[in-house]
């Protein structure tokens, strides 16, 4: 149904794996929501002697797609070492590549984000990149070797939802071809569905349902909400209009007034 | 009489060691090291007892047994301090708090002059807390040594050796409390990594422990007195290497001067990293087979859960009952 580098994935939903309260509670959420892909973040569950194996071990567990991401990388050469343990430790070309360039924002640094992704797609890699919604950078990220672009929602872990709607929908109209992910910001399944509806092929989120009171819940009710914004977005949903239309005949009544 | 060795003389071993004492048992107690050190995990701890506080993310289990801890401690060691604890968040987190007190019970909502009053050395910071009255703290170190020494002195035996409980337990009946140590006999315990910074800064003065929110940065500082504080601590899936991060130290430190700068001219007088011993749920279990006991799991709540644990090992041995946090699966 979806295609991410060849990949065929069988829904839109992908679901990070940091800050749940326990994991247990982490492999509950992943079985509610049905995710198709798990990212995982490697350099805060490391160290120099890679000792977050049990940690790797158990999302190996989880039996879905897993797209390690560079997360808290500052520097293009600290994501590109980065990306090649993934590579090692998950056995899979895909990386979420983020490059952040802001510390209040987390906003990615798009100079340093073409450049790593040159970088890594010359090595081999299939590069999923945390991107604005900036038409220009999408461009060179494409030019650079992706095949998938996943354009902030909000900055992360704010649950702001889509904060530009316009930007957005401009992302999708000019790059009708290319697999469009939301990645960072959503806080409620109705901002889920809303992305779907503009028709993004999949979102991206983490902390709206690890920090929620009952995580394995909001897991499914982000799915569903996913689902919901999927379909209507393939059942071509009616056009807005300023002015009422009746859905039954308004017959003996001045209309044309 | 019964006769039961416990193996493992950490917080979870010397509070097995205690309760049986108290019913009567005959103990002898083996661990690797000859004293008290930095090889237990509970060396490093927070020695918060804030059941309630961990219910933000903790299961319920755990703020229902922590609620035994600050009796039972002041019981045992006389170690407690009774002055609640205080949750405060930055300004521009304030939704964090929100959020905390959403998930936690056994607080009332502060103003800035109550937190002045509280805690004048925050002053001004924060204009909003949580105070969790009925919250207690220890300092961890001289509660162990109280307590090894109270046992000690009712007639346990303590023996330096690196035992291995299965073995033992052919000979009588035995109570593994190594914490992460026993990750091989128990395959489904992990380390949590957790790193701690202890320091000197006679020109703040604290009553009582202050969590400080922050969506990436959570911290808490704990006061041990004399101008000594506990800085902690990290939560990292993964076992811990032999150093803390620069990133941790960052993080640890840059978090304590928001609290109040003049932590900026505080001396750092140790450093300390390990692995919290955690089941999947970060809920600890009893397992028996046979002659053998195993406590284990405490994960971040060690002087909180632990003295629950032992009542429950303590009731299985003598009372035969079957523990809530007792596993079907024998190990």
């Amino acid at each position: 149904m979806l295609d991410f580098y060849g990949t065929t994935l069988a829904n839109g939903f992908m679901l990070g794996t940091a800050q749940y309260p326990s994991p247990a509670i982490l492999a509950d959420a992943f079985r509610r929501s049905g995710a198709s892909v798990a990212t995982v973040s490697l350099r805060r569950e490391s160290g120099q002697d890679r000792a977050g194996q049990d940690f790797w071990q158990m999302i190996r567990a989880l039996d879905v797609h897993i797209l390690p991401n560079t997360a808290g990388c500052h520097s293009v050469k600290e994501a590109v070492t980065t990306a090649h343990m993934a590579r090692e430790v998950f056995d899979t070309k895909w990386i979420k590549l983020e490059v952040i360039g802001e510390e209040d924002t987390l906003q990615p640094d798009v100079f340093g984000l073409v450049e790593a992704t040159r970088i890594l797609t010359e090595d081999g890699f299939q590069v999923f990149p945390y991107t604005t919604e900036d038409l220009v950078v999408a461009d060179r990220l494409l030019h650079a070797g992706c095949e998938v672009l996943m354009p902030w929602g909000a900055p992360i872990g704010s649950g702001l939802g889509l904060n530009n709607l316009f930007g957005l929908r401009a992302m999708r109209a000019h790059f009708p071809d290319v697999p469009l992910v939301i990645d960072a910001g959503l806080g409620l399944p109705s901002q889920a569905a809303q992305a779907m509806e503009l028709g993004f092929d999949a979102v991206l989120l983490n902390t709206a349902v690890a920090k929620a009171g009952d995580p394995a819940a909001m897991a499914e009710a982000f799915a569903t909400a996913i689902r919901a914004g999927q379909l209507a977005a393939a059942a071509d949903p009616m056009e807005p209009r300023d002015m009422a239309a009746p859905s039954t005949p308004v017959i003996g009544k001045a209309f044309l007034s | 009489m019964k006769n039961v060795t416990v193996i493992g003389a950490g917080v979870a071993g010397l509070c097995v060691a205690r309760t049986l004492l108290d019913r009567g048992a005959r103990v002898t107690l083996i661990d690797r090291q000859r004293d008290l050190g930095p090889a237990a995990c509970s060396w490093w701890a927070g020695g918060m007892l804030a059941p309630f506080c961990e219910g933000e993310s903790a299961e319920e289990p755990v703020v229902r047994l922590g609620q035994e801890a600050a009796d039972w401690w002041e019981a045992k060691t006389q170690a407690v301090h009774r002055h609640g604890s205080l949750v405060v968040s930055p300004a521009r987190d304030r939704s964090e708090l929100t959020r905390f007190a959403r998930r936690t019970s056994g607080f009332r909502e502060v103003s800035a002059p109550e937190i002045d009053a509280l805690e004048p050395d925050l002053g001004g910071r924060f204009s909003k807390g949580l105070f969790f009255e009925s919250e207690a703290h220890l300092a961890p170190r001289e509660a162990l040594q109280r307590l090894r020494a109270s046992v000690l002195a009712d007639g346990a035996e303590f023996v330096e050796a690196d035992a291995d409980p299965a073995d033992h337990a052919t000979r009588g009946l035995t109570v593994d409390c190594r914490g992460f140590q026993a990750r091989a006999d128990l395959p489904d315990l992990r380390g949590v990594k957790g790193e701690m910074l202890v320091l000197s800064c006679p020109d703040v003065s604290l009553s009582r422990p202050i969590r400080l929110l922050h969506p990436r940065i959570p911290l808490y500082i704990v006061p041990r007195g004399d101008g000594v504080f506990m800085l902690g601590a990290t939560m990292i899936e993964g076992q811990a290497g032999r150093h803390v991060t620069a990133r941790a130290l960052l993080e640890l430190l840059s978090a304590a001067y928001a609290l109040n700068p003049a932590f900026g001219e505080a001396e750092v007088l140790e450093i300390g990293v390990d692995s919290r011993p955690a089941f999947a749920d970060n809920i600890p279990r009893i397992r028996q087979s046979g002659n053998l006991i195993r406590a284990n799991g405490l994960y971040r709540h060690g002087f909180l859960l632990a003295p629950a644990l032992a009542r429950m090992v303590t009731e299985r041995i003598f009372d035969n009952t079957t523990p809530e946090v007792m596993d079907e699966t024998a190990t």
